[in-house]
């Protein structure tokens, strides 16, 4: 490990809590996710648990990249995760526009039964990141966005 | 992104040579199938065993693969390492692919 210099906040190994500040880019949550994954095996998470939580906060920084900052630059996103008894607990904060109606998508589960022309090519995300929470929050304060994410640890499903 | 494409018989696999198949990487991942698909093999089969992370936008890219084959064509999935196999089942896509174990099952399948 010790590849500090390599554009991001250094992390060392065993580095719970993990504070990360990066623009919300595919190339930069890429890297940052690469870097919670070795935090998080640092901290002992592995096998399916640690690859619900990187879907998930990939799922979510993504969401704040192709939503929050739409039509405009890549906006900056602080992502900080740190353990919360056995599970884990994720905060994610950027100034780009709020969810729309005040609330994170309900995140309907798109149909698979359609003909493959009707096939969905997106609108996975919410289910996922639902589905693989055990709790979240959302708050809108002072022109910026706050989810909070909740992760305990599960059975495999 | 790197694919490594072959033939047994007239069935087409594709090898993905990338660890993940994510936001950073949906669209380099569509421009280089569509590429590699448009040799016009009927059946394609998709050997997803190098890849360890698929997020939505890859798994929308998968599937926009598949409707770009259209209906006269196939595309089959091989080889999905057990969290990319999990995205499938969460999200009900495995049951829109045929998905095999891996690529030597997919043909042996595939050929009937």
């Amino acid at each position: 490990m010790g590849d500090a210099g390599a554009g991001l906040l250094d992390v060392t190994e065993t580095a719970l809590p993990l504070e990360l500040t990066i623009l919300a880019a595919p190339e930069q949550v890429r890297e940052a996710l690469k870097r919670l994954r070795g935090a998080l095996e640092g901290a002992g998470w592995a096998g399916h648990e640690l690859a619900r939580v990187e879907l998930v906060l990939a799922e979510a920084l993504n969401n704040i990249a192709e939503h929050a900052y739409a039509g405009g630059p890549a906006g900056p996103v602080i992502l900080r995760i740190a353990p919360e008894g056995a599970g884990l607990r994720a905060v994610l904060r950027d100034r780009g526009r709020p969810m729309p109606r005040g609330a994170p998508p309900e995140g309907t589960l798109p149909p698979s039964d359609v003909a493959t022309r009707a096939l969905p090519e997106g609108g996975f995300g919410w289910f996922l990141i639902r589905s693989q929470t055990d709790s979240l929050i959302y708050r809108r304060e002072s022109g910026e966005n706050r989810l909070e994410l909740h992760f305990r640890p599960r059975a495999e499903r | 992104m790197e694919l490594d494409s072959s033939y047994i018989d007239d069935i087409q696999i594709i090898s993905v040579r990338e660890s993940r198949i994510d936001s950073a990487g949906a669209i380099r991942f569509k421009d280089a199938m569509r590429a590699a698909v448009a040799e016009g093999a009927v059946r394609v089969v998709l050997d997803l065993s190098q890849v360890g992370f698929v997020d939505s936008s890859g798994l929308g890219a998968i599937v926009a693969l598949m409707k770009f084959l259209g209906p006269e064509r196939k595309l089959d999935l091989a080889g999905l390492t057990p969290d990319v196999d999990k995205v499938f089942r969460l999200t009900r896509m495995d049951t829109v692919f045929g998905i095999y174990r891996d690529v030597d099952t997919a043909i042996s399948r595939a050929a009937g």
